[in-house]
């Protein structure tokens, strides 16, 4: 890994490719950082980024612009996180159960209407999607420039959205209060705040976040759908969630971490080809579970994450 | 008389969901252009009264039940269990190696010396995310879900590189030898012994969280650890064993694949069994003898599917979407285990109410 630092261009391609497979990882890890601080302990993470790559291609194929591609895989979210909201928030559906429900729904129901309304066996036909826009200026900073400002419009929506859930969540009112109904629902509904409106209100956005994960893989990355395409990175985000610590900036940085871990594999079966591939594919998820190994003992989740609140119950 | 009734719907709730699934999916199959009547014809039809979709149906239960089980037991103790799959994968693994490099042993010894193979696999798999949980308090999902995707690499690298067959066209082993075959149960179809192995690993199960003690322990545990500490019993001990005869069972699956249908290692030879045991340990409640009426009817919808398309039209990952819409109405039943009394609470209510007001009238 080191020789990378003596060549700029290869470390260029390097950074660039690592910042790109985290993406998918980091709307959905941001995701699940707002529905796990307001106590909604999210496993649908992987059905969601799904959801929302057949969303992207739905929209894409149909009207033949990416916008409409974000549009539709972030409705779709939303919409898959419905049934997850109420089953784990009004019916206290256990809420692990509920994200596999959700996860195994979203394999079968993509796969069956991707043949239907995109007509595809296994995969689309190559779709219209984000292009690099180079900002001025910014982008002619040696090795970060092009790295981190040479990308779509997907990535600066990304640098939009870390910051904006961090202030959301650490210096405004609202954020206060989604925090303090994933910590004590009791307290917050004695005091007046709606623990379920607010769930809701996370979890459905929370939709919306993890699909734009899926519409990245479409539009972004591969141009097309294939069924299955979300292949564990929604079970990596929800490492990253509790890697980061339920903070959207530690998020950011754990998924990060996988994807350099990522890129660095993709390079190292790319420089040993006599050498099977399989012994580097499992090295993002060989790293999650150290990482988690390591981390754990100075666990600070929310208290209340994972546990349904029954009003009448006391 | 309406007590009665309501707890009877209640209990059936697995049922009254499996029913709402299959409605919705009669509504996908609508939006497709075709019957769902001819449809569903098709898929059950297929799968249970015909010899040959009977057959491929047998096939199916035994890793569907085995990870049933494996997910099942676990659940007892409150632990989730989602690397059945992965379990698969290891059993699978372990017991080929036995078969192919593993000492020669006659008849029934080879077989069972496999299938141990198979056990240990899918025992030291599960022990990872248990060790894990129990020492570091490490969430099991989370281990569980990435060890599925670090087991189907292994195996993945397995038969395309140090198990990979002479000359083969793509990745899988060697052939194991005949001798460790496990027998045919249906004339000239795959339907192996290992459904009956499957179904009697159930029943033992079922008698023992019944009737022994390791049993109540178990789900003392599950039901409220503190109380169960207090009493002098070790949770980690609980985890560690749930999770591991979990593990074994979803192991012996793997073997039973390999032993019994395919007779050699194939790389994603698993298809997602373990995923749908997680589906199969809901829809049975965690009761060992409902695995094997869910296992059946998961392999029913399994084995069905493909007739549903070639005689229907109906494409097969509908079936996908039912095992889905079936967890999301399952777990929705059982979440309305406080609704049930509430309801029960009103008519007790009611009753007594219209009681007094008899009495007032008589009097």
């Amino acid at each position: 890994m080191l020789e990378l630092f003596s060549d700029m261009q290869a470390l260029v391609q390097f950074l660039s490719s690592a910042l790109r497979l985290s993406m998918p990882l980091i709307f959905a890890a941001l995701a699940g950082v707002l529905s796990e601080r307001s106590g909604v302990f999210n496993v649908g993470l992987e059905g969601l980024i799904l959801m929302g790559a057949f969303g992207a291609a739905l929209g894409t194929f149909h009207t033949g612009s990416p916008f409409a591609g974000v549009l539709v895989g972030m409705a779709l979210g939303v919409l898959l996180a419905l049934p997850m909201a109420i089953m784990s928030i009004s019916l206290g559906v256990n809420q692990i159960v509920a994200g596999v429900a959700i996860n195994l729904f979203s394999l079968g129901i993509t796969a069956f209407l991707a043949r239907i309304a995109i007509g595809a066996t296994a995969n689309t036909q190559l779709l219209p999607g984000f292009r690099p826009i180079a900002i001025p200026v910014l982008s002619s900073i040696p090795v970060i420039g092009p790295v981190l400002f040479n990308q779509d419009l997907l990535v600066y929506l990304m640098y939009l959205a870390v910051p904006a859930l961090y202030i959301l969540m650490y210096w405004t009112p609202l954020g206060l209060s989604i925090r303090a109904v994933g910590h004590n629902p009791r307290a917050c509904d004695a005091a007046g705040l709606s623990v379920a409106g607010l769930r809701y209100a996370c979890v459905l956005v929370a939709g919306a976040l993890a699909a734009m994960g899926g519409v990245y893989l479409v539009l972004s990355q591969v141009f097309v759908f294939s069924e299955h395409m979300s292949a564990g990175k929604g079970f990596i985000a929800l490492a990253a969630v509790i890697l980061g610590r339920w903070n959207p900036v530690g998020a950011l940085l754990a998924c990060l971490l996988f994807g350099v871990f990522d890129a660095y594999q993709l390079r190292l079966q790319f420089e040993n080809p006599d050498v099977p591939y399989q012994i580097f594919s499992t090295l993002p998820y060989v790293v999650s579970i150290l990482a988690l190994v390591l981390i754990s003992g100075r666990n600070v989740a929310p208290q209340a994450v994972g546990k349904y609140y029954h009003r009448e119950s006391h | 008389m309406t007590l009665e009734l309501l707890r009877w719907v209640y209990m059936l709730k697995s049922v009254w969901a499996v029913l709402i699934a299959l409605a919705i999916g009669a509504l996908l199959i609508l939006t497709t252009g075709h019957s769902p009547i001819a449809a569903y014809r098709e898929l059950f039809g297929g799968a249970f009264f015909d010899y040959w979709g009977l057959s491929a149906t047998l096939v199916k239960l035994c890793p569907l039940l085995l990870a049933g089980l494996a997910v099942a037991l676990p659940l007892r103790v409150g632990l989730f269990n989602i690397g059945a799959e992965g379990q698969i994968y290891m059993g699978g693994l372990f017991a080929t190696i036995v078969a192919l490099y593993g000492p020669e042993l006659p008849g029934l010894l080879g077989i069972l010396l496999c299938a141990a193979g198979g056990l240990a696999g899918g025992a030291v798999w599960a022990a990872i995310p248990a060790l894990l949980k129990a020492y570091r308090d490490l969430n099991e999902v989370i281990v569980t879900l990435l060890l599925n995707y670090v087991a189907i690499n292994i195996v993945s690298y397995a038969v395309s590189g140090p198990l990979m067959a002479e000359g083969a066209p793509y990745p899988y082993s060697e052939e194991i030898r005949e001798s460790l075959w496990l027998p045919y149960i249906m004339p000239r179809t795959d339907a192996h012994a290992g459904v009956i192995v499957a179904v009697i690993a159930a029943l033992l199960l079922s008698v023992v969280m019944r009737y022994t003690s390791v049993g109540y322990s178990l789900q003392t545990v599950g039901a409220n650890p503190q109380a169960a500490r207090y009493a002098g019993m070790s949770v980690r001990r609980h985890i560690m064993t749930s999770m591991l005869v979990g593990g074994a069972l979803a192991g012996l699956a793997g073997a039973f694949e390999v032993m019994g249908l395919k007779h050699r290692l194939f790389h994603l030879f698993s298809a997602g069994y373990g995923y749908d045991g997680i589906v199969i340990a809901f829809l049975a409640g965690t009761n060992a003898l409902g695995t094997i009426v869910a296992a059946t009817f998961m392999a029913g919808l399994e084995s069905g599917a493909n007739m549903m398309q070639r005689a229907a039209g109906v494409p097969v990952t509908l079936v996908e979407a039912l095992k889905g819409l079936i967890v999301i109405f399952v777990a929705t039943g059982l979440a309305f285990s406080f609704q049930r009394s509430r309801w029960a609470r009103l008519i007790e209510r009611r009753r007594t109410m219209s009681a007094a007001i008899k009495a007032a009238q008589g009097g």
